[in-house]
């Protein structure tokens, strides 16, 4: 047991599914089902919410090693165990997950309403397979988790999702399925390979470089697909497009970063050899998902497939950061991803408000809200700033120090990653534009009412910590300096390493 | 404490005034945000005193923004003598448009938005140069943008404000991308952010080079040359110049505040606070002097020919932004900072001049559809004149002391960019005066071209906008008189100390003291026959104009035009960006990625298995047919011993 005296990771990982287990067990006529599902839902993902600031307080971030670390014997002897804990590269992302989880179930509070029992089960037990796969330190648990999201995800885009949901929840599905039957091979050689699965002892444990070739393409077909990096993005803009506001405020917020953390969890630690090889090949997929996506994003005329879009090309600069191998790139990575699960969620959920009002995302069919709806005006805008990486948000800070480590890569390719700047401003602030400003002259937007007291609640801590991290973004990288930190150096002495066994 | 006062008040007006505007109403809003910026100007001209005549140089640290390694950047408040000066200047202007906004926007709708956008901008612009690290200044770089941004917008219900607040953002950040880079490189170089640490371990890093797209340069020189594209943007050089006439769309306190007195300057500051960096790069500073001294001339053309006010007078900024480059350029940091601080308080007044005038006509904004007015609005006419006088650096307006130093530094640098830097504001100087009397003559005198509907309204402005101008009026006349000795006189070492660094053997601006009488006196004669030349074709031979764009319809039509730029960039960067990702979006993730990968995929796994089905007939003979092909096989394989 750890320091706490009780398992705090598998509360929170499996507090969730309690939840869901009241809610399916409730009985009574349909309105009375929805209404306690949704409290029921609600409360358990608050708690969840509320126990797992422990870790934002008692986390130690003078250490680089896990914490909170839980050890529980289950396959033993086959070196195969329950272990969970969280060290700095992972522990926001687990308050990421059960911070948006609570805003997801508000913000779907009026929007869902049919099969609201499943779709409150559906989220609860989303948000344990989420909290257990950045928690999970066997890698056999990892996997179970790291599929597990799939589940939900797949149903609440193909229930509720609009109306080509089953194409998209197929693609989503398949794409994704695709690149885990692969990681799975990786895993199961691994295995093979150090006869264990367990993640702190496969540090350790060094795979013969010839083999990391095979094994880093493995992982990245899984990964690569999450984040999604080009060319693997198609599935991305359709499922957004379908899944209803808060599927895609969780896609967007938490499930992209699982293929970020992915790479940092296994691809770059384990496989230091190949990630030095092949980091020039995520490099130039990064950069084209940059410029790419962007230009794409320009073109685009239905509104989340625009942020869609956009989230592809600022993944295109967390991937570019991840393998610099320098702390501001890996640094910048890192916050890069939790600053777009805040500001991509939000960007998402602004989308959900109009959508709620008028059920069309097509940009055209808007124009002159600023005058209805000012208050909706100023939070889009600040998100939209955010999203450009205004310096004083959130968004800035990962760019920028992405740029700063690109820069020490290769200067073509900090030119590449900023291009992102210019054409980030392009499209969002057309996108703006074309929803906010212009006079209001069609008729069915003038009584459009702004934003309602439950609306601000949902955007209120998205508000806060997009300016929080933005202005005093040190609060947060203070958790993973030390991790990085160590990461790099172990990196290093394994290439060296490598290098003098070549030389003997 | 009052550091913190002349810096964040004005934050806290905005706030106040942004957020709980209607609460106030429009008085309380105009209220709150003027007093918060008296506030300031209080702070800011204490320490501009206090620090740039008593020495007293002080950095206070607020705490820590950016921490990632060693890349570390702090919150903090930076005053030296080039920080103060500007803190000084900026709160000062700042206020008194505030106050003038209050009569301005009288009419507008929403007045508490409007207070607490240009509140936000001088928060943004004081956190600029109060910068005591590279990425606080980009955070007050972007955060000018921003509020340059919503306040050309400010009218969003027009498309032609929208398109512009655009376009001023982007280019700006194209701008921004150069000056991003300037910071990784920086960083790279001397491994710190903050300006004082990279001062210190840039002396033993001046022949460092790096490899860039296959050749070696010197890093410093990359560097500098990064950092001027970013400064480039923000002040409107050639080039990246588009946006500042467009943003004329905004209202025109805004025209005044932004885009003529501080946040356009502070590309000229940028170069001014880097002049260590500067000073260990001669290329890098030859392209400053050439950008400078070709905008200065190519926007002064232009200016010639525009019959839009505010658009002449952009031009104008433009062109005079370009002689404060060219002045860096040639070593002269302090001239450049004397003439842009002697420029905020002329231009300031000549905007809001013409604020007043268009606020006479009925928002009229066309010069050809003025004139006869200078009796009607005496005041107004006067500070005009008083604008102009000092714009075009007739003797004893500050624009004089100022220009002519610029001037007189370019001839001081006695080197071939410093002699085409000199030619070219020679030539922008002559070209200044004519235009600005143009715009004078043609807006005051002569018949009345507007209808009698607008005529008739015709009227002073009211005292709380004449008041500011007045104001300003009077820095137009003395601020050049008094602080050139401190700024540029000899003794300039004493007045900067630190916060400028001029490399031994780069002594413009000491030669500029000792230059001929020849060279003091040629920008003042091309000033005045400058003047002349405006008289002769706008008052006594008006048929002149016409004739000649009728002979050079091409040249006319060229300078009418903006020389193109703006048909050019839209043709190579903007249609093609939205064609190419429509094409990709389309071609690219349509018929490539998904034709290929799922949709492809899914397509042939169906076909294939429509063809798999077909096998399955249900026909007993067909079943019973296949199974003794089978028999068959498997006997065979047996029996030849392979099974």
């Amino acid at each position: 047991m750890n320091a706490l005296g009780f398992p705090l990771l598998s509360l929170l990982t499996f507090l969730p599914l309690v939840g869901a287990a009241i809610i399916a067990s409730v009985q009574g006529d349909e309105r009375t089902v929805a209404q306690n599902a949704r409290w029921t839902a609600l409360w358990t993902s608050a708690i969840v919410f509320a126990l797992s600031l422990i870790l934002w307080f008692r986390f130690d971030t003078d250490s680089a090693g896990f914490q909170f670390t839980e050890n529980a014997a289950w396959l033993d002897g086959l070196g195969i165990g329950y272990h969970m804990g969280v060290d700095g590269m992972s522990v926001l992302f687990v308050l990421l997950s059960t911070l948006l989880t609570p805003l997801c179930i508000v913000a779907s509070w009026q929007s869902i309403q049919t099969r609201v029992r499943e779709y409150m089960i559906a989220f609860l037990v989303l948000e344990t397979m989420m909290v257990g796969m950045f928690c999970a330190l066997d890698f056999v648990i990892f996997y179970v988790f790291f599929e597990g999201v799939l589940i939900p995800m797949f149903l609440i885009i193909g229930v509720w999702g609009g109306a080509r949901r089953n194409y998209a929840a197929f693609k989503f599905f398949l794409y994704t399925l695709l690149g885990s039957v692969l990681m799975l091979l990786a895993l199961i050689w691994i295995y093979l390979d150090a006869g264990t699965t367990d993640i702190a002892a496969l540090m350790q444990h060094r795979i013969a470089p010839a083999a990391q070739t095979w094994l880093f393409i493995a992982f990245f077909a899984s990964f690569a697909v999450k984040v999604p990096m080009w060319p693997l993005h198609t599935w991305l803009p359709d499922a957004h497009v379908e899944a209803p506001t808060a599927g895609s405020v969780i896609l967007a917020g938490v499930l992209l970063k699982m293929g970020g953390y992915g790479f940092l969890r296994f691809s770059i630690p384990l496989l230091p050899d190949a990630t030095a090889a092949l980091a020039p090949f995520i490099f130039a997929l990064s950069a084209i998902a940059i410029v790419y996506t962007s230009l794409v994003a320009l073109a685009q005329t239905d509104i989340k497939k625009l942020i869609a879009y956009s989230s592809v090309a600022h993944m295109g600069i967390v991937t570019l950061g991840l393998f610099t191998m320098n702390q501001q790139g890996i640094e910048g990575a890192i916050f890069q991803m939790l600053s777009h699960g805040i500001v991509s969620g939000a960007l998402f959920l602004c989308v959900g408000v109009i959508y709620d009002r008028m059920h069309t995302r097509e940009i055209d069919a808007y124009g002159g809200l600023a005058g209805t709806m000012p208050r909706y005006a100023i939070l889009f805008m600040l998100f939209t700033m955010a999203s450009v990486g205004l310096p004083g948000t959130s968004g800035f800070v990962g760019e920028f120090l992405a740029i700063m480590g690109a820069w020490q890569v290769s200067k073509l390719l900090a030119l590449l990653a900023a291009s992102g700047m210019v054409l980030g401003a392009g499209y969002m602030l057309f996108l703006y534009r074309r929803v906010i400003f212009g006079a209001l002259t069609k008729q069915n937007l003038k009584g459009l009412a702004d934003l309602s007291p439950r609306e601000v609640a949902v955007f209120a801590p998205l508000v806060v910590l997009t300016l929080w991290m933005g202005i005093y973004p040190s609060s947060f990288t203070v958790f993973f300096d030390q991790s990085v930190a160590r990461m790099i150096a172990q990196h290093h002495a394994a290439l060296a390493a490598t290098r003098q066994l070549a030389g003997l | 404490m009052i550091e913190a006062g002349a810096v964040f008040s004005p934050l806290v007006g905005a706030i106040i005034a942004g957020f709980f505007g209607r609460a106030l109403g429009d008085r309380g809003a105009q209220l709150v945000t003027i007093g918060f910026m008296t506030l300031a100007t209080l702070c800011g001209v204490t320490l501009f005193f206090d620090v740039a005549f008593g020495g007293n140089a002080r950095t206070i640290v607020l705490g820590t923004w950016i921490d990632s390694g060693s890349f570390e950047a702090s919150w903090a408040l930076r005053f030296d003598t080039l920080s103060a000066v500007m803190v000084g200047m900026v709160t000062f202007i700042a206020t008194l448009i505030h106050i003038y906004s209050v009569g301005y926007m009288s009419h507008d709708r929403t007045v508490p938005r409007f207070m607490a956008y240009l509140s936000l901008f001088t928060f943004a612009m004081l956190m600029l140069v109060t910068a005591d690290n590279l990425i606080q200044l980009f955070f007050g770089w972007e955060g000018v943008g921003l509020a340059s941004y919503l306040l050309i917008g400010y009218w969003y219900e027009r498309e032609s404000a929208n398109r512009a607040a655009m376009k001023a953002f982007i280019v700006n950040r194209v701008g921004d991308v150069g000056f991003a880079l300037g910071i990784a490189g920086v960083f790279v170089l001397t491994d710190s952010v903050g300006f004082d640490a990279i001062f210190a371990a840039l002396g033993a890093q001046g022949t460092t080079t790096v490899s860039l797209f296959g050749g070696e340069v010197r890093a410093v020189e990359l560097c500098a040359v990064l950092l001027f594209i970013g400064a480039m943007g923000k002040s409107a050089q050639l080039g990246l110049h588009t946006w500042l006439p467009d943003a004329m769309e905004g209202p025109t306190p805004v025209s005044a505040l932004i885009h003529a007195a501080t946040m356009v300057t502070a590309g000229v500051f940028l170069v001014a606070r880097m002049s260590p960096l500067f000073e260990l790069a001669p290329v890098a500073l030859s392209v400053v002097t050439i950008v400078g001294a070709s905008t200065a001339l190519f926007a002064a053309t232009i200016g010639c020919v525009q019959n839009d006010i505010k658009r002449v007078i952009a031009y104008s900024t433009c062109s005079q932004l370009g002689y404060m480059f060219f002045a860096a350029g040639v070593s002269a940091y302090p001239a450049a900072i004397f003439h842009l601080f002697t420029h905020a308080f002329f231009k300031a007044l000549l905007f809001l001049g013409a604020g007043s005038v268009i606020h006479a006509m009925s928002d009229e904004q066309d010069i050809r559809r003025m004139g006869g007015i200078w009796k009607k609005i005496p005041a107004t006419y006067t500070l005009m004149w008083i604008g102009n006088l000092a714009l075009a650096g007739v003797p004893f307006f500050s624009g004089f002391y100022s220009k002519d130093m610029v001037l007189e530094a370019a001839w001081g640098a006695h080197s071939a960019v410093g002699n085409y830097a000199f030619v070219c504001g020679l030539v922008a100087a002559f070209l200044t005066a004519f235009y600005s009397w143009r715009l004078l003559i043609l807006t005051f005198h002569g018949a009345p071209r507007a209808d009698h509907h607008v005529m008739e309204h015709v009227h002073e402005s009211p005292l709380v906008m004449i008041l500011p101008l007045v104001l300003l009026a009077i820095g137009a006349v003395f601020a050049g008189a008094v602080f050139y000795e401190p700024f540029v006189g000899h003794h300039w070492k004493d007045f900067w100390q630190a916060s400028i660094v001029i490399a031994p053997g780069n002594d413009a601006l000491e030669n500029a003291h000792h230059a001929p009488l020849w060279v003091k006196l040629l920008p003042v004669v091309m000033g005045a026959s400058g003047i002349a030349t405006a008289y002769v074709f706008y008052m006594l031979a008006p048929g002149i104009p016409g004739r000649l764009a009728a002979q050079f319809q091409g040249v006319h039509r060229f300078l009418l035009n903006k020389w193109y730029f703006d048909e050019l960039y839209d043709a190579v960067f903007v249609r093609p960006s939205l064609i190419i990702g429509r094409a990709l979006w389309k071609g690219g993730d349509g018929a490539v990625i998904d034709g290929f990968g799922p949709d492809g995929i899914a397509a042939a796994a169906k076909a294939t298995a429509g063809k798999v089905v077909k096998l399955q007939t249900g026909m007993v003979y067909h079943y019973a047919f296949a199974m003794m092909i089978g028999i068959v096989v498997l006997v065979t394989l047996f029996a030849t011993g392979r099974l």
